[in-house]
């Protein structure tokens, strides 16, 4: 009987395989925005990791996350140096570290900080940066290249590379002043692995002869004359802030929200990132409603290609009936061959998720900084497919109960 | 000995106000060829539902084999069907996607009776059937649905016949036959029950096809609803039309 209805399902190949692609492009695209879902949550939540404090212009606090640690977005505005420094060196805080922005090298971004970035900054569970080759920065004109940079564009120890002004790749370059790749990190899977470390010195030499974002006509200062002039940056873009006790978070905020000096805005990341959160859920929601629609339609036209099927059917299942089969017999061919075929089209929909994130990973991380794990399905995303499975069931067992019916009513001379 | 006792029959489909058959008694002896006739709507197909097991009467008895099939419960009356009976349709008898040869086998996957009886090798015996029929090998193991109706009813003949079923029921096998081949297929079918030593019922609105066979019954004769529609209670003018099922609702009748 098993072997009946396999050799049956397969003279239909034809309507059962389409329907087959379309429940698995629809299981597909519920596991694509689930996987995305999740996998997006998971990289915000790992590049940063005991920070008490990020601070930046006053502007949102998202824009601030999004900007100072996944160096997505431009800075509204920058903040004086002095009021850094007032920050920095606050009896409550323990350490800071300085972040500039706004260079780029060849799509990546550059940054510019203090050589304690290395030994100070953490991610995913309180891990500190490694070097994979090479040593922190010195002095000027010196870079540490992210792990994807490296590997992405080619780089080697003591390679050099020019930067371009601003983040587009066809900023004007800053070709005149070439850098010195000093060290090459380890992967990290957080936006560390996309981009260029330089001193803070770095940066305010590039601009020595530049003004409102262009090279000033007629003015070259080359490289070797740099260190004759005042290297100090006048401004940052952001800030990262340690206390010594987390206790005196608020306090800290209050003071740096309320700083004279200048309009400022302290976030705490986890708040901040809680509220991101916040605003994608909706949409996060909505992706994954359609998804869930998209592949109840699949479903559909499962017990429709089925049901649809059965009358020319008929002559087939009576014939089985004369043969000995009950309407139980029938009722199960009906229902397992809905269930097979949904059960094979969420088989197909994860390899096709597997083999596609694979293909899509690379391009996520580099457009959206998302790091797309190619894995098996897990937790959540196992639910989800149970939960298509268990309604290709539900809607099998209505053609099955159709040909139940019919097949009663039939008998052994089928009517059309 | 009997192949089958009907006493004190009646039937009804669901949710008709008028009974579709009425019959006091029919008996076949083992081995017996019976040439059942009547006019479509007179109850021919709901009898063979009957025999077959997939409809029950409200009332009387049915004894195949000296085995009540109404004090059967539904899974042994499908057992009982496909262990003794052998069914023959109109046409479109076999599933287009299996080949001649497997559509013969069928029966031996259904029935392990069947398959006992077909010999140690159903194989050769489908072949053997196959060849006694008049199907040359070369149409064998294409697809049954390529065949000619002619094929088909062949094939469909020697699925009927293969381990040896103790009845044989033919509805109207050769109504999509031309008529010179109607007889030839007619003769096969008598000579080779004979040869399986099956009772032949022999379904048919032509009466003309009667010639060969042991005995000739009309189904009028045996009917009681047929021969007076009051009797039946629903004072329907044309008898029989009870016996159609309502074709606008195919769900009908659970």
């Amino acid at each position: 009987m098993l072997r009946l209805a396999a050799l049956s399902a397969w003279s239909r190949r034809l309507t059962l395989g389409l329907t087959l692609i379309a429940i698995a492009l629809a299981v597909t695209l519920l596991l694509s925005v689930e996987r995305i879902r999740v996998d997006a949550r998971q990289s915000f939540t790992q590049s940063v990791s005991g920070v008490d404090l990020v601070v930046g212009a006053r502007t949102g606090g998202v824009q601030l996350m999004l900007y100072a640690v996944f160096h997505a977005g431009t800075a509204s505005n920058n903040i004086a140096w002095d009021s850094y420094q007032a920050i920095a060196t606050h009896p409550a805080v323990d350490w800071a570290l300085p972040l500039s922005l706004g260079d780029s090298h060849r799509g990546f971004a550059v940054l510019g900080t203090s050589a304690d970035y290395f030994a100070r900054f953490r991610y995913g569970d309180k891990e500190e940066l490694r070097f994979r080759q090479g040593k922190p920065f010195a002095g000027v004109f010196e870079a540490v290249l992210g792990s994807e940079v490296a590997q992405g564009l080619g780089y080697r120890l003591d390679d050099r590379i020019t930067l371009s002004h601003g983040l587009g790749e066809l900023g004007p370059e800053h070709g005149d002043k070439p850098f010195r790749v000093t060290g090459i990190l380890a992967p990290t899977g957080t936006p560390v692995d996309r981009t260029v470390h330089v001193s803070l010195e770095s940066i305010t030499a590039l601009h020595l002869d530049w003004v409102g974002g262009a090279p000033l006509p007629g003015v070259n200062i080359p490289s070797a004359f740099v260190a004759k002039f005042d290297l100090r940056p006048k401004e940052i873009t952001a800030a990262l802030v340690g206390l010594k006790q987390r206790g005196d978070v608020f306090r800290m905020q209050r003071f740096i929200n309320q700083y004279r000096g200048e309009p400022l805005l302290a976030v705490l990341p986890g708040v901040a990132l809680d509220e991101l959160w916040q605003s994608v859920a909706m949409v996060e929601r909505t992706l994954l409603a359609i998804s869930a629609l998209v592949v109840l339609i699949g479903l559909a036209g499962l017990a429709a290609t089925l049901l649809a099927g059965l009358n020319e059917r008929r002559r087939e299942l009576a014939i089985l009936r004369a043969l000995g089969a009950g309407p139980g017999d029938v009722f199960l061919m009906l229902t397992a061959e809905g269930a097979l075929v949904t059960a094979a089209g969420a088989l197909l929909g994860v390899l096709l998720v597997t083999l596609g994130s694979g293909l899509a990973a690379p391009w996520l991380l580099e457009r959206f900084g998302i790091v797309l794990a190619t894995r098996l399905p897990g937790g959540q995303e196992l639910a989800l497919i149970a939960a298509v499975i268990a309604t290709g069931l539900l809607a099998s067992l209505v053609p099955g109960w159709r040909a139940w019916r019919m097949s009663l009513a039939d008998g052994l001379t089928p009517r059309n | 000995m009997t192949a089958l006792r009907i006493t004190d029959l009646v039937f009804r489909w669901p949710r008709q106000a008028r009974n579709c058959l009425e019959i006091p008694q029919l008996e076949l002896a083992a081995g017996e060829r019976i040439f059942l006739h009547g006019p479509s709507g007179s109850g021919k197909s709901s009898l063979l539902g009957l025999l077959g097991g997939v409809a029950l009467p409200q009332a009387g008895a049915i004894e195949l084999l000296g085995t009540n099939l109404t004090q059967l419960g539904g899974r042994a009356r499908d057992r009982f069907r496909a262990d003794h009976i052998g069914f023959l349709f109109q046409q479109f008898n076999l599933l287009p996607w299996l080949s001649a040869l497997d559509n013969v086998l069928l029966p031996c996957t259904f029935s392990s009776r069947r398959r006992d009886r077909a010999g140690p090798s159903p194989r050769t015996e489908a072949e053997r059937l196959l060849g006694h029929l008049d199907l040359k090998p070369h149409t064998w193991h294409g697809p049954a649905g390529e065949l000619s109706v002619g094929q088909q009813q062949r094939v469909a003949a020697a699925r009927a016949l293969i381990g040896r079923p103790e009845i044989l029921i033919a509805d109207e096998p050769t109504s999509a036959l031309d008529a010179e081949r109607q007889q030839v297929f007619i003769d096969l079918l008598l000579q080779e029950s004979a040869a399986v030593g099956a009772t032949l019922v022999f379904v048919s609105h032509d009466r003309r096809l009667a010639g060969h066979f042991d005995r000739i019954v009309a189904i009028d004769e045996i009917n009681r609803v047929a021969q007076d529609p009051r009797e039946g209670g629903g004072g329907m003018a044309q008898s029989g039309q009870c016996c159609a099922l309502p074709r606008s609702r195919p769900g009908a009748g659970a």
